[in-house]
């Protein structure tokens, strides 16, 4: 891939005391990608996010996202990305319009940016009678589809998704990788972690991390010829189950996943 | 700017759409100065007596009459003999019994002294110390007449009371200050705690921390509304004082205005502590009710005088920010003291804001790490 690295990761380290929970992360994301960004509970997926967000500074290495160091340069790699996390991340009690108008907002979007999008966005979703509606009450996957359409409203470079299908409906599920394509094909890219490896199928290029450690990184297509395996979601147990993984027999036998 | 201001107006929104919130941050308040104001009253107003007169004269009458009609008492009763007394305390229809010896106006005109008794209800300490010490100024004051008494023998000497400040030692004198101290920081503390930790347990706050808002801003813009609606809440509240109990501001307005915003800065500021070190919002309220409310209560000189008090109570009530805001608001408003009378207790207050914001931000930065 020729395309511009818009996140680029080398040696990161984290350390929380003599804990390392991110051991020596290298890896580059693409523009337009959708990165999958796979690994077990506690296995450090979390930490490289705060870190990739500028919300925790690393311990070492170099962390560049959207052009901008993570340890200089914070605040100006925070306007640049959109985030939505595990929980919910819109108001409840604040109307669609309102939701919209905070984050638009708080992104420094002017108001008659922010009037005309809404407008554009409400038509695509099909929401446009439901703007002046509270978010409670609404099905959560409509609010789960609208907090997406929001964490993307000012248009940023990368957009960071935690877990974002969490207890959704498998229809609601599909609709909502129907706007993640969408967006990549937009031109943002799109960083997103998951429980559900048939959405892992669906990304560009899947990490597997385990331990803290980057264990294999590659298109789901080539991930499943190395591990000799038939879908990702063996390619995981593979990797995150030492013993039925070739390349580290020598593993702890003692993990759990 | 910009961004901030959107986030403020955010938050005046969930104020104004959450009824529980406006309950507690506009209604408690009022309920708590009229129920200070009224119930809690350590007033003597319409105690019951119940009389048992021995001797049946002009005079018994007249000292009676003029009990009665002190405000103080009205008399549920005229026992008929001794055996009544010990009834008619235990049916509660008496707060106490005044005995007239047999004889009484002969002995009093010609003298003598009359014998007279007050039996009181010894099992309210409180309002029994209060009816004795009304009743014995009321007939010492009566006895002491030169038109009854027509010896002029040795002179009695009688000190001249006067009550500065307060003259007609009215108790909401004592409440209303309290309970503006009290309200500020239990509002304060315990709107801002709870907020702050509503974002963390909804997770927005995540999204915030990601967002080009700086944390600083965060918390500025969360507390800000509620420094605006505590604030109105101080002139509310002495404008309900002035309308309702006729207390007025003696001292310098402006100087209680700037001192009160001084306190709720505080309070907010412990607010933002708690909620650094609260996980949820249940932890956030019970760290504020039971961690101030209780102390402000029973510790902060409101009910209880720390002069009474054992010394280690007095050391523990020493790092409690309302024992000195009680001080100066009632230097201002009762006795109309200046600047010049509470700059000790401002130092402190203002020392302990600075204090509490240090503390708060470095608890924040951790939980950022």
């Amino acid at each position: 891939m020729n395309r511009d690295k818009v996140i680029k990761v080398r040696n990161l380290v984290k350390k929380f005391g003599s804990f390392v929970a991110n051991d020596n992360l290298s890896f580059d994301v693409y523009e337009g990608e959708i990165f999958g960004f796979l690994g077990a509970n506690g296995a450090g997926k979390t930490t490289a996010i705060r870190i990739l967000t500028g919300l925790s500074e690393p311990t070492s290495g170099e962390v560049m996202v959207a052009g901008f160091d993570a340890r200089r340069q914070p605040e100006e790699i925070k306007k640049n990305i959109g985030y939505m996390c595990q929980k919910f991340s819109l108001y409840e009690d604040l109307t669609i319009r309102e939701n919209i108008m905070l984050y638009g907002g708080i992104y420094g979007l002017d108001r008659n940016t922010i009037r005309e999008r809404t407008g554009q966005l409400l038509d695509k979703l099909r929401f446009s009678e439901y703007g002046d509606r509270l978010i409670s009450s609404l099905p959560l996957g409509v609010k789960q589809k609208l907090a997406f359409a929001v964490a993307v409203f000012h248009k940023p470079k990368i957009v960071f998704l935690d877990e974002p299908t969490g207890g959704v409906d498998p229809l609601t599920r599909r609709q909502f990788w129907e706007m993640i394509y969408e967006t990549a094909s937009g031109g943002i890219t799109v960083f997103v972690t998951t429980h559900y490896m048939d959405e892992a199928e669906y990304c560009d290029r899947v990490s597997i991390m385990n331990e803290g450690r980057i264990e294999a990184l590659d298109t789901p297509a080539e991930l499943k010829r190395l591990y000799n395996a038939a879908t990702v979601e063996e390619v995981f147990v593979k990797i995150a189950r030492p013993g039925a993984n070739s390349k580290k027999e020598n593993a702890d036998n003692n993990r759990i996943v | 700017m910009k961004r901030f201001l959107g986030f403020v107006r955010k938050e005046f929104i969930h104020i104004f759409r959450d009824t529980r919130t406006l309950v507690i941050l506009f209604g408690l308040p009022v309920v708590m100065i009229i129920l200070f104001g009224y119930v809690v009253s350590t007033d003597l107003k319409n105690a019951s007596l119940a009389f048992l007169d021995l001797s049946k004269d002009d005079v018994t009458t007249t000292l009676t009459d003029r009990i009665c009609s002190s405000g103080f008492f009205r008399k549920t009763a005229d026992l008929s003999g001794h055996q009544d007394i010990d009834r008619i305390l235990r049916s509660g229809k008496a707060k106490a019994v005044i005995v007239f010896g047999e004889n009484f106006g002969r002995e009093l005109e010609s003298g003598k002294k009359p014998r007279i008794s007050i039996i009181a209800d010894g099992s309210e300490p409180n309002i029994a110390t209060l009816v004795t010490n009304y009743a014995t100024a009321i007939i010492s004051g009566f006895t002491q007449q030169p038109t009854l008494t027509n010896q002029s023998s040795a002179p009695v000497i009688v000190p001249e009371v006067r009550m500065f400040y307060n003259p007609s030692l009215k108790s909401q004198f004592m409440f209303i200050p309290g309970v503006i101290t009290m309200i500020m920081i239990l509002i304060c503390a315990l709107m801002t705690s709870i907020t702050l930790t509503r974002e963390k347990e909804f997770g927005t706050m995540e999204v915030l921390l990601v967002s080009p808002l700086k944390p600083v801003q965060i918390i500025l813009g969360k507390v800000t509304p509620y420094f605006l609606l505590s604030f109105v809440n101080v002139v509310t509240i002495l404008v309900m004082s002035r309308l309702v109990f006729g207390m007025s501001v003696k001292g310098s307005l402006a100087l209680l205005l700037a001192e009160s915003m001084l306190y709720i800065l505080l309070s907010l500021s412990i607010g933002i502590l708690i909620s650094a070190v609260a996980k949820t919002m249940q932890q956030a309220i019970f760290i504020s009710l039971v961690g101030m409310m209780l102390p402000t209560v029973l510790l902060s000189g409101f009910i209880f005088p720390i002069e009474n008090m054992p010394e280690i109570y007095d050391w523990i009530s020493s790092v409690l920010p309302p024992r000195y805001f009680i001080v100066i608001i009632k230097n201002i408003m009762i006795k109309g003291t200046g600047f010049a009378h509470v700059w000790k207790e401002t130092l402190v207050l203002a020392f302990m804001t600075a204090a509490f914001i240090g503390l708060a931000v470095k608890k924040f930065r951790i939980r950022l790490q």
